[in-house]
């Protein structure tokens, strides 16, 4: 995120400089009095912390039901602090669950959606940014047309059309309706239409071809655009839940998302498992939006996609 | 393009150099088209199709009903009672997950030590799947072993408001994420001006901030209301559209009809569904054109 502007205090506004006089231009909560400043500030601190832990609390409730012992905690009368907790519970949730089995579903299906989407979006993008073809405007038009229409109006023709091909129960059948995306293609498009002209030439110079250009200049210029929709590719294949749902007949296919309410309402009395396993599913999710998050702050707010 | 024009005019060379660059358009476009040519665009006139045949009571046979079940289905209680589900759960989310969002968003905008800490902290909720979300509030609201001692889920009159709130909780860090960038891309000076002005910071919020931040509101209201339309997963997992029915929603009854092969009846559903969501769609057209308008003026 970038550098946080101030909301309301001027006291740690920077002055401009040029504007002359600043003590008139002060407020009166502004005075150079430190004291009234620093509670200004304790004050904040404590909103913000107060505000953190509202946001927080349902994700510490899980952690002490999954912690605690299902019985136990319930006799102890459900107080908001794990009850003879159980360390192992991640461990048994993940054999018991056979977590490793659906995240590894999970995670081909994710793999093979979001480097497809890369690629069909970028070739996609460069056609519409530099080839001339005809009606391209309207094949453009096309392409953003697909946003409007979301995967709960088409499901029952594309679960027919899965069930033709014999691709229940497939990465084909969980990936085929998504190895394109029109929002991949707007966003990089948007990024080659971007790139200088005299890089162009010079590129031409060089005896670059369109293969060229695209491979040793519009792709490393572009970079960080591509990153950030990758990133929401990712994201929003991993959480896909209608889809599978349709798709997938055979429990050994559910994706993590698919199984973890089923294994959640399984275990009535081995609850713990249940909310255990939800919160390794969302592990991925978390070290992403804690390494990458610029990447993907980028990619929400270039105009946010349905996860 | 008046393309025919300009190739007469140009030498042959030129004019193959165009006949390669449309050939190696169709080579870059063809996979996605191929993508969007079957599951997407395919499907809309599959559908529509679909509609025009009724299946049997066992669901092996099909017949032809013309106009017949598209009269009945969108006229009928079901297909309204959807609607005014997933109206009221639009109600639900959207006014409570903007108001949340801009809340944390204004109270997190502003320098102090750590704050990236508390960014994080607010964004946290994109990093839950709305299949997470859905088990995180089943321990807060599940009815046997909830945390709060409620039993809303089991209430036909609160059950859609239990299930709403996971979505609120889910949404907020997509919200805050979004308003803060708003509002960090409002220029400083605007702020400084007002409180040159003398006014109060609460007087500067609605009369400045508010305004210069009503783009990014439109659009967010926008995204919640198409993840409102689309919500299926928190009821598939904390209700199962019921009690009664209270959760059904459009999306769900479509999902219902898919699985009990009620195929015509669920086609007739979604060719509604996507007129509204069309429709929705132009809405959000007209308006973030008025927003490109005022936007232009200021740059």
């Amino acid at each position: 995120m970038s550098e946080p502007t101030t909301d309301d205090d001027v006291v740690v506004a920077p002055t401009t400089p040029g504007l002359g006089d600043v003590p008139a231009a002060r407020t009166p909560s502004a005075r150079p009095g430190s004291r009234a400043r620093l509670a200004k500030q304790v004050g904040w601190y404590l909103t913000l912390t107060l505000l953190s832990l509202i946001v927080l609390f349902p994700v510490w409730m899980i952690l002490v039901r999954a912690l605690s012992q299902p019985i136990a905690y319930l006799t102890a009368g459900q107080p908001p602090r794990p009850v003879e907790p159980e360390w192992d519970v991640f461990s048994r949730a993940f054999r018991q669950g056979d977590l490793d089995r659906r995240l590894l579903t999970s995670a081909g299906m994710t793999i093979i959606i979001a480097t497809a989407q890369v690629v069909t979006s970028v070739l996609a993008a460069y056609a519409f940014a530099f080839l001339r073809f005809p009606f391209r405007r309207l094949a453009f038009m096309g392409f953003m047309a697909t946003l409007m229409l979301p995967i709960e109006v088409t499901l029952i023709a594309n679960v027919e059309t899965i069930r033709t091909l014999g691709w229940f129960n497939s990465f084909q059948g969980l990936t085929a309706p998504f190895l394109a995306a029109a929002f991949g293609t707007f966003l990089i498009r948007q990024g080659f239409l971007g790139i200088p002209d005299d890089l162009r030439d010079a590129a031409e110079l060089d005896g670059y071809g369109h293969l060229g250009f695209l491979w040793h200049v519009a792709v490393p210029v572009t970079r960080p655009i591509i990153a950030s929709f990758t990133v929401i590719s990712f994201l929003s294949a991993w959480n896909q839940y209608l889809w599978p749902r349709s798709i997938i007949t055979r429990e050994a296919w559910d994706t993590i998302q698919i199984a973890l309410p089923k294994f959640a309402s399984e275990n009535i009395n081995q609850l713990n498992l249940g909310f255990a396993a939800a919160i390794i599913a969302a592990l991925p999710i978390l070290a992403i939006l804690i390494f990458f998050q610029r990447h993907l702050i980028r990619g929400l707010t270039a105009g946010a996609v349905k996860g | 393009m008046s393309a025919t024009e300009a190739t007469r005019a140009r030498p042959s060379w030129w004019r193959r150099r165009r006949t390669r660059e449309a050939g190696l358009a169709a080579l870059f476009l063809a996979p996605s088209v191929v993508v969007f040519g079957a599951f997407f665009f395919y499907p809309i006139g599959r559908i529509v199709y679909l509609g025009f045949f009724q299946q049997n009571q066992t669901r092996t046979r099909q017949r032809w009903v013309g106009t017949e079940q598209y009269v009945e289905v969108l006229t009928g209680d079901e297909f309204r009672e959807g609607l005014s589900i997933t109206v009221r759960y639009v109600l639900y989310t959207v006014p409570a997950g903007l108001v949340l969002g801009v809340l944390l968003a204004v109270a997190a905008n502003r320098r102090l030590r750590g704050i990236k800490i508390f960014h994080t902290i607010f964004a946290s909720t994109v990093a839950t799947s709305v299949a997470v979300a859905s088990i995180v509030w089943l321990v807060l609201i599940n009815p046997t072993v909830g945390y709060l001692e409620v039993d809303w889920l089991r209430d036909p009159d609160r059950a859609l408001f239990g299930v709403a709130l996971s979505s609120i909780w889910q949404n907020l860090g997509l919200t805050f994420i979004i308003v803060l960038a708003g509002l960090q891309a409002i220029p400083e000076e605007i702020n400084e001006a007002a409180t040159v002005d003398g006014m109060s910071p609460t007087r500067r919020f609605f009369t400045v901030t508010l305004p210069m931040l009503s783009p990014t509101l439109l659009f967010l209201v926008v995204v919640l209301t198409v993840f409102a339309f689309q919500a299926f997963a928190q009821i598939d997992i904390l209700t199962n559209g019921g009690p009664a029915g209270s959760t059904e929603t459009l999306v769900f009854k479509i999902f219902q009809q898919q699985q009990g092969g009620a195929v015509g009846e669920g086609s007739v559903m979604a060719v509604g569904l996507f007129v509204i969501t069309f429709l929705v769609a132009l809405g959000q057209f007209l308006l973030l054109e008025r927003r490109v308008h005022y936007g232009s003026d200021r740059a």
